[in-house]
């Protein structure tokens, strides 16, 4: 697992891929945090980081496809999978491998954002005057956000050979688990179960860890599902064999 | 290590790749996989290296089965597949390095093999270059070195010669001759000089079925089905002697002719004929069917 880690890594910097990421989703964020009027909390009055938590899950919508499209399909547009799977790698290395070079890209995109909690507990009046845990809960939402989306682009991936239909299906994939459930939800003929419907999504858990409250189920949710999407990633490769 | 095929079946749908095909690739000889193209030569191989999971048969190297435990096989086999597949962005040695850590392979050891494969398979000034900027002939070479790095003890070539020029052609095959000592190396190909060359042991397949299994040089003798003798005189003489004597003479180049006769004695009887004559005699030759018209027969056979 750790070469196959090693080897995605290197492919990220070499081919600039890690640096466009990062600095898009970076530049993105500061933009709507601080410069864009409707969005900026300059304006808005409040030392909160809302912004980056409410849009940072649309910005990971597009960004992650992009990190994780190639993964499997163009190694086999390639033909290196063949390469790949006659080495003495387990199936689950390879994916695990790949799944955790993506998500080690969203980590970093996501660590230099910490500075905003700093300028904005000075910012506050008084000084320090900040929802801390509100914004740790927030932080920990939305990594484990970027993980079932990195599952999501690698399934996406290993289901087609063409880069740019797994890059829309992932991001397809990654909205409709974001808030493609809780609109879903909000149509009136579900009655009691529309609560239900909307905790299959990520949008319930993610606010409810944004609230400060970090339940073990909400992880548990996130965690499961990074999960079974590797799982299933597994059997389609295996089917295809 | 000596790799066992039995019965092995591969259907993609309805279709046969392979069709319940067995042979045996001995250890430290060098097995030729021939067959025209859309075989299921490849499929085979892809098979045999736990690629492709065969739908029955089975695959084994030393007992070891290919379906069952295929970690433990892909440890003990090099392959190099048809297209050979590279990552293009990646430098040769890193490539290297990459494959090698796969297997394994660590710190300085790895470093030292790293040299050893580029020194073997002739990349050295090629080393510090992107695999995406090397020739077709230099790729093929990272990929005998990719199949060659943890040493193994069974060595699967998918047409390893094609696209090389002929220089090229002849250093592969040596580098290939060369580590075949002791290993079992099944190569594909469909370039008849090459198994010539390097094969100890043919198999030809032909639409998903065996159509010959044997060694070179019984292939080649088991073809004759009648006896033919290809004499050869100084100058132009008279095919009617031979043909009173009731012999089918055909003309076979320069003053050579081709006798073919189902009798046992054919040479005694033939040196009597050119005695009793005085015809200048040059050579008397068994006629043995070259491997490309074994070939050729063996699968154009089955089309009809």
């Amino acid at each position: 697992m750790i070469s196959i880690f090693l080897k995605e890594i290197n492919e990220f910097l070499d081919s600039l891929i890690a640096y466009v990421v990062i600095g898009v989703f970076l530049v993105g964020i500061g933009l709507l945090m601080w410069v864009f009027p409707d969005t900026n909390v300059l304006d808005y009055g409040y030392a909160s980081m809302e912004p980056v938590f409410s849009l940072g899950p649309y910005v990971f919508m597009f960004l992650i496809p992009a990190i994780t499209m190639k993964s499997f399909a163009e190694e086999k547009r390639n033909g290196t999978l063949e390469l790949l799977y006659t080495l003495p790698f387990k199936e689950i290395d390879v994916i695990l491998g790949k799944f955790f070079a993506g998500y080690f890209l969203v980590f970093f995109s996501i660590i230099p954002t910490l500075v905003y909690y700093f300028s904005l507990s000075q910012l506050g009046n008084p000084a320090g005057n900040l929802d801390t845990p509100g914004i740790m809960g927030s932080y920990i939402g939305l990594l484990l956000l970027g993980g079932v989306f990195t599952s999501v682009g690698i399934l996406a991936s290993a289901l087609t050979g063409n880069q740019i239909v797994s890059f829309i299906l992932s991001a397809f994939l990654s909205f409709l688990l974001y808030a493609g459930f809780d609109s879903i939800a909000a149509i009136d003929v579900w009655s009691g179960w529309s609560y239900v419907i909307s905790d299959l999504g990520i949008m319930s858990h993610y606010s409810s860890l944004s609230k400060g409250l970090i339940d073990l189920l909400d992880v548990a949710y996130f965690v499961g599902m990074i999960t079974i999407i590797l799982m299933l990633t597994k059997l389609i490769l295996g089917f295809k064999k | 290590m000596s790799v066992i095929i039995q019965d092995l079946t591969k259907m993609y749908g309805e279709q046969h790749a392979v069709d319940a095909i067995s042979f045996e690739a001995p250890k430290g000889k060098v097995t030729g996989f021939l067959g025209p193209n859309g075989a299921g030569k490849s499929t085979t191989m892809k098979m045999a290296v736990g690629y492709v999971r065969p739908t029955s048969g089975s695959i084994t190297l030393d007992g070891i089965s290919v379906t069952d435990n295929s970690l433990k096989v892909k440890k003990l086999t090099g392959y190099l597949p048809e297209h050979n597949p590279l990552y293009l962005d990646m430098y040769v040695r890193e490539f290297l390095r990459f494959i090698g850590g796969a297997y394994g392979i660590k710190g300085s050891k790895l470093n030292s093999r790293v040299e050893e494969m580029i020194e073997t398979v002739g990349l050295q000034r090629e080393r510090k270059k992107k695999i995406g900027a090397l020739s077709k002939g230099y790729r093929q070479r990272v990929g005998l070195a990719q199949a060659l790095i943890h040493n193994p003890s069974v060595l699967v070539l998918d047409e390893p010669t094609t696209g090389l020029d002929p220089n090229q052609i002849l250093e592969i095959r040596e580098v290939i001759k060369n580590i075949s000592a002791d290993k079992t190396v099944i190569l594909s190909t469909h370039i008849m000089q090459e198994v010539e060359a390097i094969c100890d042991k043919v198999v030809i397949i032909d639409k998903g079925q065996i159509v010959a299994d044997d060694k070179l040089s019984v292939l080649k003798e088991g073809m004759n089905e009648t006896t033919g003798i290809i004499i050869t005189f100084e100058n132009e003489i008279e095919t009617s002697l031979f043909e009173s004597q009731g012999f089918e003479i055909k003309p076979y180049g320069d003053n050579a002719y081709l006798i073919e006769s189902e009798r046992d004695d054919l040479r005694a009887e033939l040196l009597k004929i050119t005695s009793t004559h005085d015809l200048p005699l040059v050579s008397l030759t068994k006629a043995q069917k070259s491997l490309e018209e074994i070939f050729h027969r063996l699968t154009q056979n089955q089309k009809r």
